[in-house]
């Protein structure tokens, strides 16, 4: 990208760790993220349904026999972990799992090409300098997309943990474990308020860690040593390959185990 | 950002030792599998999939820190 003027790679690197933001304050939307991620799971849900749709009890098309192994592998991880009654968490744990995973999937795509082409698309649809575009088309190295994801699991948990245990046997729980005395309930409550506020924190934090460490490597690679950059980039991206969908297992698992804890009735 | 002596050693550090620790995990973790899918070859392959189940929960602490010195490094330290 070498497009006019001073590109420094201090610039470069910037340039590409920016979102698209429209708005200020409080109301500032990172529209790429939003975009990205609606579209993804537009794409996930028109795909699943369409083969839902059409699906034949006969010899399976490859496409059904795809989905028919990612909804069987869901089924199975979801039948060992969840101890509970719930027709929520196996389309839950589904969509989880393939929307992190179609997201995260985007980081493999080379670092400029889908700037670039939107930089053209401002440039000659709109009249607006290419550097003036930014674009990020992974949403999960954005912190907002990863927060939204484990608050809304966060909500369930709580919301499942009240439906089940009552308010008094959620509170319950929270000021009368580990240590079953009046003196310690203020003890108690203090740590076990600590592990639950962990449990999005880490969910999200981990996820974002993951894959911003992954991009930033990329577009590192990607800026500081020229032609080198494709066997570089092949070797991180083969190593990215395992990090993928193993981010968007563990998400899955989590989210099982903690709906399993919140559903579990002494 | 004024000192970016002071970042750029915080960075290092800050990088450094959530290397350590994840390493020792894995290690451990590694070595505690391999010990039991010799005794019993039979549970290798569920042992398998805990075992990457924890290797990503003991990878979240790595990445996290990583993610935080790489901000520092790129975004509060640019120039």
């Amino acid at each position: 990208m070498a497009s006019g003027g001073e590109q420094t790679i201090s610039g470069y690197i910037q340039h590409h760790l920016t979102n698209a933001t429209v708005g200020e304050g409080f109301w500032t939307f990172h529209v790429d993220t939003l975009a990205w991620s609606i579209g993804l799971g537009i794409l996930f849900l028109g795909l699943f349904r369409s083969v839902a749709k059409t699906a034949t009890t006969g010899v399976p098309g490859k496409l059904q026999a795809f989905v028919e192994i990612v909804v069987e592998f869901v089924d199975d991880t979801v039948k060992s972990t969840f101890h509970g009654k719930s027709n929520v968490i196996a389309p839950l744990a589904l969509t989880i799992f393939v929307w992190v995973l179609l997201m995260n999937l985007m980081d493999l795509i080379p670092v400029d090409f889908l700037p670039w082409i939107a930089g053209q698309v401002g440039y000659y649809a709109f009249g607006v300098d290419p550097h003036d575009v930014y674009m990020k088309v992974v949403p999960t190295t954005d912190v907002n997309m990863t927060f939204a994801l484990s608050i809304g699991v966060f909500i369930l948990m709580i919301f499942y943990s009240i439906k089940i245990k009552g308010f008094g046997g959620f509170m319950k729980e929270l000021y009368a474990h580990p240590f079953n005395t009046p003196w310690l309930y203020w003890f108690n409550f203090i740590l076990e308020l600590v592990a639950l506020l962990a449990k999005p924190l880490s969910l999200s934090l981990r996820l974002f860690g993951n894959l911003y460490a992954g991009e930033l490597i990329f577009i590192l690679i990607a800026a500081t040593i020229g032609i080198w950059q494709l066997p570089v980039h092949f070797i991180w991206a083969a190593f990215h390959l395992l990090v993928i969908p193993l981010q968007a297992f563990i998400f899955m698992m989590l989210t099982i185990v903690y709906l399993s804890m919140a559903h579990e009735d002494h | 950002m004024e000192i970016l002596g002071n970042l750029y050693i915080a960075v290092g550090i800050l990088i450094g030792l959530c290397a350590l620790g994840p390493a020792i995990g894995f290690g451990l973790l590694g070595g505690k599998f391999l010990e039991s899918a010799a005794r019993q070859p039979e549970l290798a392959p569920q042992l398998q999939v805990k075992m990457f189940i924890v290797a990503g929960l003991i990878d979240a602490i790595a990445m996290i820190g990583v993610a935080i010195a790489l901000y520092m490094l790129f975004v509060l330290g640019a120039q």
